[in-house]
């Protein structure tokens, strides 16, 4: 009995939003007298850092500090349309939306400012809560006068609007010809295993992930996504399945009992590496990257066994009685 | 050109964060209303059947159980889901009036004043079915003599007739997705190697801390305010307004913080229903799937079957390529056709193939349905496409990555839909995948570029 080593790749590409489009997101930011933007958005928080990047974006776009502007979400009677948090497009297609938005506040801020500074909008810039006149650091207004100013001298509401949609593709029935997504990430994972020949147990040692992603609006975020989708990528390649007899409905699994997934001490050595190439369809150029970066764990992990033992199993998940299947398979000379 | 940026690209931390370590943000679980009254549902315990009678008689009398809900309370029990979407047809109802069609189908929900009774007077409602025979296996549902069970005749989808969501209305239809581009007879007649796989991701479920959770609650003026742990709060909208005949204008639907989704909190699969019940007893009513109810009823990922026919040259080329999808959908259509489509689209994965047919099948099976997983539609083609690009490798004689880069798409280059490719990255990608892992690449590798 022995332990054998083997390295697989997968190379992936994943589109940004729905497929075909058709797909609006909208959101409304409201800035408060006490010069605070909130952005209104029915988009979800459930993990991934929605809340937190939206910001980024916002305040980046308006020129606000990140600590003035607050994204609530998920109510409908707040915020305008949206057509859900899937299909990797929240940051592409809500983040276009709130980019129009802020543009929207940024060029209120301007005319208000202007009629305060007595300069044209043009000669003013908006930088981390005050708007300066362009090359004379000493005359400025903060951001939150200029908000309250509008409101109370101006008669002028500071709310912006953004809308984005990619418009529905056409499909050729005959042929399929479409236009399907805005933009294509990348991803390519490179995978370490050993496999235990007595047992059949596959041990994940090393995974080099490295992502094309447009821009990281979060790089810390896009780490969550890299680690979250390897270890979930881990479970569907080696343990995981509701039906262990599929298509049989027998032995259906119905607690965590018999539907094992990976656990800490689980998780391998992980290096990525990001690759930015900015995309002019997303906001600050970012693609979608929520999904694909459990797509290319699987493949690269069956690649891997198939090198190390010389057969390719191709049902997941490849589980030690698979393996050892596999091994005999081998040994009898029928691979 | 390059910017800087204040924010964009800088490594902020998780607003959420403290909330969460802390237990101070709110998650559905901790809305509650006086005189709020819970759901469990009477399930069906085989896979097929028609219902011949519903006896609610002894669970009503059970003290604390304010209504047994059944299709009759249902104003609008077939509709087409998720109106963005646009797929037909309505085949799902709300309650099932007439048959069931997976095992763990919810045929009545009993809304009373605790859980435990629900669930005691569930045990007390008496259902009779009549046994059909399932149909389980893909390849078997799609046979000629294999039992019916969808109203069309066949167990699958039939795209480009305007039920799919995205081609035009009025089309001939087909029981499977399209792609075709070039000639693919053409290109295997000239091939140096034909080599075929077929390969199979089962269903797998989304698992996320928070299993399905959501309260209704009726407010005055017909409105009503629907929390709920969803990621699509206008999908909920949209549907819960259809099944009800009201303007969605009259619905507020609420997500707070979700505690996980990975796709499987997209479809409004149990939102109608508290809705329903809602509006019937006209309480604030609350339904909170157990664990066993997440991996047995609630939406899995679905189980893709995908078969490869490649041709190639001994120069390492894809010069051609057949793919045969099946995609099962489960019990009823929910998001499938949609899955399909997008997967058909992606099986190229990141590689120019010239000479393609790709056929995909959306397939009804007597199982709890399937529908979005993180991935979706395209996560199993990565799977499969991977594998036989392995095996493809192998018959060649070339190295994994030097047979990836070879065929790998270029910009100027067009998809398998026809469109021209302007971000192509995965030259790049594998090269640095391949530095990370200090993978050999040979040097006129390390010189390519997705854009020459």
């Amino acid at each position: 009995m022995a332990k054998l080593r083997g390295r697989g790749v997968a190379a992936i590409n994943y589109p940004t939003g729905m497929n075909l489009g058709g797909d609006p997101s909208q959101t409304v930011i409201v800035a408060q007298p006490d010069g605070r933007f909130i952005v209104n958005v029915a988009s979800i928080e459930m993990g991934q850092g929605l809340r937190t990047v939206l910001a980024q974006i916002a305040a980046e776009a308006i020129g606000a500090r990140l600590e003035d502007v607050e994204v609530r979400f998920g109510d409908t009677e707040s915020a305008p349309h949206d057509t859900g948090t899937f299909a990797s497009r929240t940051t592409h297609r809500m983040g276009n939306a709130v980019v129009a938005a802020s543009q929207e506040i940024r060029r209120t801020l301007l005319d208000i400012a202007s009629r305060m500074l007595e300069v044209r909008p043009e000669d003013l810039e908006i930088r981390e809560g005050r708007v300066y006149v362009k090359g004379v650091p000493d005359r400025s207004v903060s951001v939150k006068e200029v908000v309250n100013q509008a409101q109370f001298n101006y008669n002028t509401p500071v709310v912006g609007k953004g809308h984005y949609v990619k418009p529905k593709s056409p499909v050729d029935p005959e042929t399929g010809e479409a236009d399907p997504h805005s933009t294509m990430a990348h991803g390519c994972t490179i995978v370490d295993v050993e496999v235990d020949t007595e047992t059949g147990v596959v041990r994940v040692l090393n995974v080099y992930s490295v992502y094309e992603v447009g821009r990281a609006v979060n790089p810390r975020l896009v780490e969550g996504q890299v680690v979250g989708g390897i270890v979930m990528g881990m479970g569907a390649a080696l343990t995981e399945t509701v039906y262990p007899k599929y298509p049989l409905i027998e032995k259906q699994a119905a607690s965590f009992r018999d539907y094992v997934l990976p656990s800490a001490g689980d998780v391998p050595k992980i290096s990525y590496k990001l690759i930015e190439s900015p995309t002019p369809t997303g906001p600050f150029g970012a693609k979608g990257v929520g999904e694909m970066v459990v797509n290319s764990i699987a493949p690269a992990i069956v690649n891997a066994v198939y090198d190390a033992i010389g057969v390719q199993i191709t049902e997941l998940p490849i589980t030690p009685e698979k393996v050892l299947k596999a091994l005999e398979q081998r040994r009898s000379g029928q691979a | 050109m390059e910017h800087e940026f204040s924010f964009v690209g800088k490594p902020v931390a998780n607003v959420q964060l403290l909330g969460h370590v802390t237990g101070e943000t709110e998650f559905v679980d901790d809305i509650v209303f006086p005189g709020m009254l819970w759901i469990k549902a009477v399930r069906s315990p085989v896979p097929r059947g028609r219902i011949k009678r519903i006896d609610t008689s002894k669970a009503e009398r059970l003290p604390g159980v304010v209504k047994i809900v059944t299709a009759r309370d249902v104003p609008n029990n077939y509709h087409v889901n998720m109106a963005v979407l646009g797929i037909g047809p309505p085949d799902e109802p709300v309650l099932p009036d007439k048959e069931v069609n997976y095992k763990g189908e919810a045929i009545c929900l009993v809304v009373a004043r605790d859980e435990e009774i629900a669930a005691k007077a569930a045990r007390l409602v008496e259902v009779e079915l009549e046994e059909l025979p399932p149909v389980l296996d893909m390849e078997e549902a799609l046979r000629p003599d294999a039992p019916v069970i969808k109203s069309w005749g066949v167990n699958a989808h039939i795209f480009g007739s305007g039920l799919d969501g995205a081609t035009p209305k009025g089309g001939q239809g087909r029981p499977y997705f399209l792609v075709k581009r070039g000639g693919v007879e053409a290109a295997f007649a000239r091939a140096d190697y034909v080599v075929e796989g077929s390969y199979l991701v089962p269903p797998i479920e989304h698992a996320p801390i928070e299993p399905h959770i959501c309260v209704v609650k009726p407010e005055p003026g017909g409105r009503l305010t629907i929390y709920t742990a969803t990621q699509a709060p206008y999908f909920v909208r949209d549907n819960v307004a259809a099944i009800l005949n009201i303007p969605p204008s009259r619905i507020r639907v609420v997500s707070p913080a979700v505690g996980g989704g990975f796709g499987g909190k997209v479809d409004p699969e149990f939102e109608m229903q508290v809705a329903v019940a809602a509006m019937a007893v006209g309480r604030p009513v609350k339904w909170r799937w157990t664990r066993e109810e997440e991996f047995t009823v609630s939406t899995v990922r679905p189980a893709v079957k995908i078969e490869f026919k490649d041709a190639l040259t001994k120069d390492g080329l894809i010069i051609g390529r057949r793919a045969r999808l099946l995609h099962d959908s489960g019990a009823y259509t929910r998001t499938s056709p949609y899955g399909v489509i997008k997967a058909v689209f992606n099986l190229s994965g990141p590689y120019y193939i010239p000479n393609v047919y790709y056929q995909g099948y959306c397939v009804y099976t007597n199982k709890q349905p399937s529908s979005a997983m993180r991935g979706y539609g395209v996560f199993e083609v990565s799977y499969a496409v991977e594998l036989q690009m392995e095996r493809d490798a192998r018959k060649i004689g070339l190295d994994s990555l030097e047979f990836r880069f070879r065929n790998a798409y270029r910009n100027g280059q067009v998809s398998a839909s026809g469109k021209m490719i302007d971000d192509a990255y995965a030259i790049e990608t594998m090269r640095e995948a391949a530095a990370l892992a200090s993978y050999p690449l040979s040097a006129h590798l390390l010189r390519m570029s997705s854009s020459g």
